[in-house]
């Protein structure tokens, strides 16, 4: 269901500890720097295996988030914003990480942008909480969504590269 | 981008609407009704509803609209839900959902294509006001599952009643995905209907989500037959009724709260619910028959069967499962929480602020 080189970047990425969602107040706050840490880490790690792939910061509350992500395909670099909310049941349900520009171009999302993960997902997250934080959500929800659906995109045109449609207009 | 080819469409499409909006205003339906009527004249609009009193199967049916509904979600199931509570007069309902009218809808019933575009709360509101304008309506064009606009949400469950400053009577979740349905009731686990067809197999290529009006109809005229039965106090209310279309397989039991509710409040309430239940005199158990074990005549090379794990290797792996009737199960289990043994893949704390760590993660 996971394949071993996802596998292995999870055993990597620091487990959390506490069990708390945007509305319990001061054990929010630890919840929130362990979220940071982990992905501070997580980070790292990736930049270790020369596989950076994405840039994530909150709102001071740390209830919204957003950043950047990429993917490279044959040597070329596609960028897309990244958004999503901490919903009232985090962390007993996941993040919904969305690429609201992507919205409409793949059958593989949801309203507003959503990525529709597979079905180990949700039953994956479910058996791990609260160990599973948002940098876990990153590696196994959005980091597969990509390999998958960029290159695909790609393929059907829905998607150009940024470089050759400006060398189109000029 | 639109083109101006699209754009003079749309202008076409939108005037023509005008007009039609223009043209219904006119022959407004019908005036409000002070009082629900048992008359039967084609012009009574509660007279077949009124007639159930008549044929005793409701004893006060005008009590329905001393009654607030919230119907959370107005897709396939949740517009239909609230269609036909407006058709039985009800009180009040609130309505929420973020979403927008699409024409990918269309395959299910309430929402018509000139409605594309428009919020499903506010399409929703103008056809269920046109049908019977009797009916008090709140809608809420947003996502519950946020931090403000849960606080919003649990403020409208709490003083949403009739004349307000009182609950509503029901919450109806009507929603298409796990979140806002956890968000809802975290205590009942997910469950599932089997439908013989191994889920896995469920072809996903380029799909997220399919449905019929057929099923979400059916689903639709179940919830509310039970809202109706709960709510005026005739036949039997169902805790549970699963529905698998494949074989028209309707399983059914009693829903207990879930012991291991992520809510502790939720929790607590059990707990003392146990307490008061542990005060009463207790019923005598029959004995449960033991099967008897097949022993097979013959087996010289003494073969058995063993399971690959035992049964303490399976209770830790899945938790506690709840008792479910035949032909329903948990959609996912969860391991049984055992003390943390191994910490070194845990998070190490260290004494940094989060305007630190906030800082430190944006100069990676």
């Amino acid at each position: 269901m996971v394949d071993e080189a996802t596998k292995k970047t999870l055993a990597q990425i620091p487990l959390l500890k506490t069990k708390a969602g945007p509305r319990d107040g001061e054990q929010w706050v630890q919840r929130l720097k362990e979220e940071y840490l982990s992905l501070i880490q997580y980070v790292k790690n990736n930049k270790d295996s020369d596989n950076d792939w994405f840039r994530l910061e909150s709102n001071k509350e740390g209830t919204r988030w957003f950043g950047k992500c990429w993917y490279i395909h044959e040597l070329l670099k596609y960028e897309f914003d990244v958004e999503f909310d901490i919903p009232v049941t985090y962390p007993t349900t996941a993040v919904e990480i969305a690429l609201p520009e992507l919205d409409g171009k793949t059958a593989k999302m949801y309203r507003g942008g959503k990525i529709c993960l597979t079905d180990h997902f949700k039953p994956l997250w479910a058996r791990n909480v609260p160990k599973f934080g948002i940098a876990h959500a990153m590696a196994l929800g959005l980091g597969p969504w990509l390999a998958v659906e960029i290159p695909d995109l790609i393929a059907r045109g829905v998607i150009t590269h940024k470089s050759s449609e400006n060398a189109v207009k000029s | 981008m639109e083109t101006v080819e699209e754009l003079k469409k749309r202008i076409a499409n939108l005037e023509k609407q005008l007009a039609e909006s223009l043209q219904t205003k006119n022959v407004s339906s019908r005036g409000k009704i002070s009082a629900m009527s048992a008359e039967v004249v084609d012009s009574n609009p509660y007279s077949r509803l009124m007639a159930l009193k008549r044929m005793g199967i409701v004893d006060n049916y005008e009590r329905i609209r001393e009654f607030s509904v919230a119907v959370v979600g107005v897709g396939g199931v949740g517009s239909v839900t609230a269609e036909m509570l407006t058709r039985c007069g009800i009180g009040k309902l609130i309505l929420f959902d973020y979403d927008k009218v699409e024409l990918a809808n269309m395959n299910r019933l309430f929402y018509q294509p000139h409605q594309a575009g428009m919020s499903k709360v506010e399409a929703a509101e103008r056809t269920l006001r046109e049908i019977n304008p009797d009916v008090e309506f709140e809608v809420y064009n947003y996502n519950i599952t946020t931090v403000d606009n849960f606080q919003h949400f649990m403020d409208r469950i709490r003083n949403g009643g009739i004349g307000g400053a009182k609950p509503v009577d029901l919450v109806l979740s009507c929603v298409d995905n796990f979140e806002a349905r956890m968000a809802i009731n975290t205590c009942a686990p997910p469950l599932v209907v089997a439908t013989n067809t191994d889920e896995k197999t469920l072809k996903r290529e380029g799909v997220c989500a399919a449905s019929l009006p057929t099923t979400m109809g059916v689903v639709a005229g179940f919830l509310v037959q039970n809202v109706l039965k709960y709510l005026l106090g005739f036949g039997d209310v169902s805790y549970y009724l699963g529905y698998n279309a494949l074989q028209d397989f309707f399983p059914t039991m009693a829903l207990k709260p879930n012991p291991q509710c992520d809510d502790r409040f939720c929790r607590t309430r059990q707990e003392e619910y146990q307490a008061r239940e542990a005060t009463r005199p207790k019923e005598e158990k029959s004995e449960v028959k033991k099967e008897e074990e097949i022993v097979h005549d013959e087996n010289p090379w003494e073969i058995e069967l063993v399971s690959e794990t035992t049964a303490e290797e399976l209770q830790a792996a899945e938790g506690d499962k709840p008792v479910l009737t035949k032909g329903v199960t948990v959609a996912y289990t969860k391991p049984a929480s055992s003390p943390d043994g191994d910490n070194s893949a845990t998070i190490q704390d260290n004494d940094l602020s989060i305007e630190e760590l906030m800082k430190q993660m944006q100069s990676l």
